[in-house]
C-alpha cells in the first residue's frame, strides 16, 4: 500500500470516504454526512468524484479537535449498499491487525 | 544499575506536567494538531494505523526490575496488555489513548523512565551493547560514555532541532552488538598505546531509503575530547545538512556528498576551535558517572558448578543453554539472553504478565537487572551458573525459553502494515510463518547462525539491509510484494545485502527463504561455514538460480 500520508493530489478512481483517527483516543473514524465522525464505516459519507472528495476532506480537516490526519480512502460499495474498505491497509484499519495479539481483547 | 540524580528526576517530572498541560490544551482545541505534533513527538507519541503509539526510552538498554514492572503496569492499565521491544532499545505501546498518556508518563516518571529522545529531529537515545559492563574482554563499560553523551545532549538546543533525527551507538567489545556501523555516529571504545581511553569515531551510517555503512572519520579521539568532537560533527552537519529535503537530510547523505576526506577536514577544523573549551571533560565528571553505575556484589563461585553438570543431561536444557547462555566477565556467572521470538509469535512482543514475572526472576537471579538488545530480545546480565537450571524452568513456563537465539527463527521485524501508518506491506505475519517453517530445533541448529530481518517499507526499521537474509515489503499495483537480499550483516564487518532478483508475493516469501536455506545447506563447504560466509564465497548467483529456476 502506498501510504496515503503521501497523498498529494486529490484524484479518486471510485467511491471513497474520508477517514482519520479520533483525537482523544486515536481510534479509526470515518466522516459522516452529518459532519461528524463515526467509528462505523457503514455511516461514512461516500464521495464519488474529486470535487466531492475535496469538499469532504476540507470540511474534515477543519474539525481538527475531533480527529487528526484525515485523508481520502477508497471503498467498495456493494449492490446492497454495504460499504467495504477498498484496500488491505484500510481493511486492517477497520478490522484490526491480521495477526493474533499476545493478549486477546 | 545507574542512579539518577535530582536534576534528572526534576527534569522528568517537569516534562510530565508540561505534557499534561499540552494534552489538555490539545483536547480542548486550544492547540491544533499542527501545533501539538512537535510537542507529542518530543514525548514519544506517534500516530499509527489504529491508535496512538507511545515509545519509551530504555537508555543504553539497562532496566531495573521495578522499571520493568512499571512498563508492565502501563501495558496493563493503559494499553492492551503487551508491549513491543524495538531495535533501538525502546519499548512501544500500540494502543494508547492520548487522554491517558499524561498519566502513563507520570507512572513511568516515578521509576525514572521517560520518552525523551525517542522521536523527532533530535539526538535520539544513545544505544549501547546490551552486554555492557558484563562482557568478558570489554575495555570499559560503554554506558558511562553513553550516559555522558545523554546528559550533554538531552534538551541541548543545538541537538534538539537538527535537520533530521540523529542516532549514536557505542560499543566497547571486539564483537559489535550495538550495530555501530549503521548509526549516524558510531563509537568504538579503545585504548591507545599509552593505555588511555578513547574512541574510534565512525560517521554516516544508516539504512532507510539510501543505506550506508559508517566510515571511520578519526582513529582515536581521547575520551576527554569526545563531547567536543561530537559537537564538531554536529556543527558541520547543522551547517551543511539538507533541511530542504527530508530524504537527503540525514548525515549519511552529507558525508556521501562531501566525501569522507572533506567531511573530516571540516570537522577537524571546527574541532580545533572548540576542543579546549568547556566541552573538555574533567576526569571527575567521568568518575562521578562511573560511581553511579552500581555493580552487584558478585560471590566467589566455581566455574561449572554441579547443578550445571547435572542439568546437562537434559537435552532440552542443553539446547537452550547453548544458544542463550554466554560467558560473563566474572567466573561462575553467565549472561542469559531471553528470546522474545517464540515460534509463531510477533518478534519482540512481551505481555505484562511476562514482564512482571521476568522482573521477579531478575530480582531472584540477576541482582534486579534486565537488559534490552537491538535484536528485540532481553537479557539477564548477572546469573550465577548454579541457578541456570532453575531459571530455565521458570522461563520455560513463561514461554520465554525458546532455544533460538541467533538462529533462523530469531527474526528482527518491524511492525509493518499491521500497525504502522507508513507501511507498504506486512512484516509480522511473514516472520510468524518463517518461524513455523523452521520450528524444528534440529533443523535450525543445523543451519546455524542466520539472521533474518524484515521491514514493511523502505524506512528500514527492521534493518533488512543488514540481515543475512533481508526482506523488504513494497507495494506493486495494490499488492504486497517482497524484495529479498542476502549477504548483509550488522556487526563489526557490517555490509549491505544484495538483491537476489525480482520481488515475490506474500504467500511465496517463506518458500523462497526455504529455497535459499536449502541452497546454502547444499553449497556450504563444511558445517561450520556460516550462511553469510557461503554467500561471501559464492556471491548471489547460485542462490538466485535456485530461487528463480522454478518460478
Ligand atoms: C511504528 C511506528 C514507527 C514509525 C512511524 C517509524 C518511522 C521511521 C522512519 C520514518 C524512519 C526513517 C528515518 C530516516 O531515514 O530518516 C525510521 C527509521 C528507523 N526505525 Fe522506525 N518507525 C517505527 C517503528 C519502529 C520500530 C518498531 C522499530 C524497531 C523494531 C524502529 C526502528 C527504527 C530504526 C532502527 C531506524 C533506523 C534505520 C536507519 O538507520 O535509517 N522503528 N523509522
Ligand atoms: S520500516 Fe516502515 S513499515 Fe516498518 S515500522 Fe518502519 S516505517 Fe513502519
Amino acid at each position: 500500500m502506498t501510504s496515503p500520508l503521501e497523498q498529494k493530489k486529490i484524484k479518486i478512481a471510485g467511491p471513497s470516504v474520508v477517514t482519520a483517527n479520533r483525537t482523544w483516543d486515536g481510534i479509526v473514524v470515518y466522516r459522516t454526512a452529518a459532519m461528524s465522525w463515526s467509528a462505523d464505516l457503514s455511516e461514512a459519507a461516500i464521495v464519488r468524484n474529486s470535487d466531492e472528495a475535496k469538499a469532504l476532506l476540507a470540511e474534515s480537516v477543519a474539525d481538527d479537535v475531533g480527529a487528526i490526519g484525515p485523508y481520502i480512502a477508497p471503498v467498495q460499495v456493494g449492490a446492497d449498499g454495504k460499504i467495504e474498505p477498498g484496500n488491505l491497509r484500510e481493511q486492517i484499519r477497520r478490522t484490526g491487525v491480521t495477526i493474533g495479539q499476545p493478549v486477546q481483547v | 544499575m545507574y542512579a539518577y540524580d535530582e536534576i534528572d528526576r526534576t527534569l522528568v517530572n517537569e516534562r510530565v506536567s508540561e505534557f499534561r498541560d499540552q494534552v489538555k490544551r490539545r483536547l480542548s482545541g486550544e492547540l491544533t494538531e499542527d501545533e501539538f505534533k512537535i510537542l507529542r513527538l518530543q514525548n514519544g507519541v506517534y500516530l499509527q494505523l489504529h491508535a496512538y503509539m507511545f515509545r519509551v526510552a530504555i537508555p543504553y538498554g539497562t532496566l531495573a526490575s521495578n522499571q520493568l514492572r512499571a512498563l508492565a503496569h502501563v501495558a496493563r492499565k493503559y494499553d492492551r496488555g503487551y508491549g513491543h521491544f524495538t531495535t533501538r532499545q525502546n519499548i512501544q505501546f500500540n494502543w494508547i489513548k492520548l487522554a491517558e498518556l499524561p498519566d502513563a508518563l507520570a507512572d513511568l516518571a516515578e521509576v525514572g523512565i521517560h520518552a525523551m529522545q525517542t522521536s523527532g529531529n533530535n539526538m535520539r537515545n544513545v544505544t549501547s551493547d546490551q552486554w555492557a559492563g558484563v562482557a568478558p574482554g570489554e575495555i570499559e563499560d560503554p554506558r558511562i560514555w553513553s550516559e555522558l553523551i545523554r546528559q550533554h545532549t538531552t534538551l541541548h538546543p543545538e541537538f534538539s532541532f537538527l535537520p533530521r533525527k540523529f542516532k549514536i551507538a557505542i560499543t566497547a567489545s571486539d564483537h559489535d552488538r550495538a550495530a555501530i556501523k549503521i548509526h549516524d555516529i558510531g563509537l568504538r571504545l579503545i585504548k591507545n598505546e599509552k593505555g588511555e581511553t578513547g574512541f574510534e569515531v565512525l560517521v554516516g551510517g544508516g539504512l532507510g531509503r539510501t543505506p550506508f555503512i559508517a566510515k571511520t572519520i578519526k582513529h582515536f579521539v581521547h575520551g576527554r575530547d569526545i563531547l567536543s568532537y561530537i559537537e564538531a560533527i554536529l556543527r558541520v552537519y547543522n551547517q551543511y545538512g539538507r533541511r530542504d529535503n527530508i530524504y537527503k537530510a540525514r548525515i549519511k547523505i552529507l558525508v556521501h556528498e562531501l566525501g569522507i576526506e572533506k567531511f573530516s577536514r571540516e570537522v577537524e577544523e571546527e574541532w580545533q576551535h572548540i576542543r579546549n573549551s568547556s566541552l573538555q571533560i574533567d576526569d571527575e565528571v567521568i568518575e562521578d558517572i562511573r560511581s553511579r553505575f552500581a555493580y552487584p556484589s558478585y560471590e566467589k563461585l566455581p566455574h561449572m558448578p554441579d547443578q550445571l553438570r547435572q542439568a546437562a543431561a537434559d537435552p532440552d536444557f542443553e539446547a537452550w543453554r547453548k544458544n542463550s547462555v554466554a560467558p560473563h566477565k566474572v567466573q561462575g556467572y553467565s549472561i542469559v539472553t531471553i528470546s522474545l521470538k517464540p515460534i509463531g509469535a510477533p518478534p519482540g512482543d512481551a505481555t505484562a504478565e511476562q514482564m512482571d514475572a521476568l522482573a521477579d526472576l531478575a530480582d531472584k537471579y540477576s541482582f534486579g537487572e534486565i537488559r534490552v538488545g537491538h535484536e528485540q530480545n532481553l537479557a539477564l546480565p548477572h546469573v550465577a551458573q548454579r541457578d541456570l537450571p532453575a531459571l530455565w524452568k521458570a522461563l520455560d513456563k513463561l514461554g520465554l525459553a525458546t532455544p533460538n537465539v541467533n538462529l533462523i527463527t530469531d527474526i528482527i521485524a518491524c511492525p509493518g502494515l499491521d500497525y504502522c501508518s507508513l507501511a507498504n506491506a506486512r512484516s509480522i505475519p511473514i516472520a510468524q510463518e518463517l518461524t513455523r517453517r523452521f520450528a524444528n530445533h534440529e533443523l535450525a541448529n543445523l543451519i546455524g547462525r542466520l539472521h533474518i530481518n524484515i521491514s514493511g517499507c523502505i524506512n528500514a526499521c527492521g534493518h533488512h539491509h543488514v540481515g543475512h537474509i533481508g526482506i523488504l515489503g513494497v507495494e506493486k499495483n495494490g499488492e504486497e510484494v517482497y524484495q529479498i537480499t542476502i549477504g548483509g550483516r550488522a556487526d563489526e564487518s557490517a555490509a549491505l545485502g544484495n538483491l537476489i532478483g525480482p520481488g515475490v508475493k506474500f504467500d511465496e516469501v517463506a518458500d523462497v527463504v526455504e529455497d535459499i536455506v536449502e541452497a546454502y545447506l547444499a553449497l556450504r563447504e563444511r558445517p561450520e561455514e556460516l550462511f553469510m560466509d557461503t554467500v561471501k564465497r559464492l556471491g548471489v548467483e547460485p542462490f538466485k538460480e535456485r530461487v528463480y529456476a522454478t518460478r
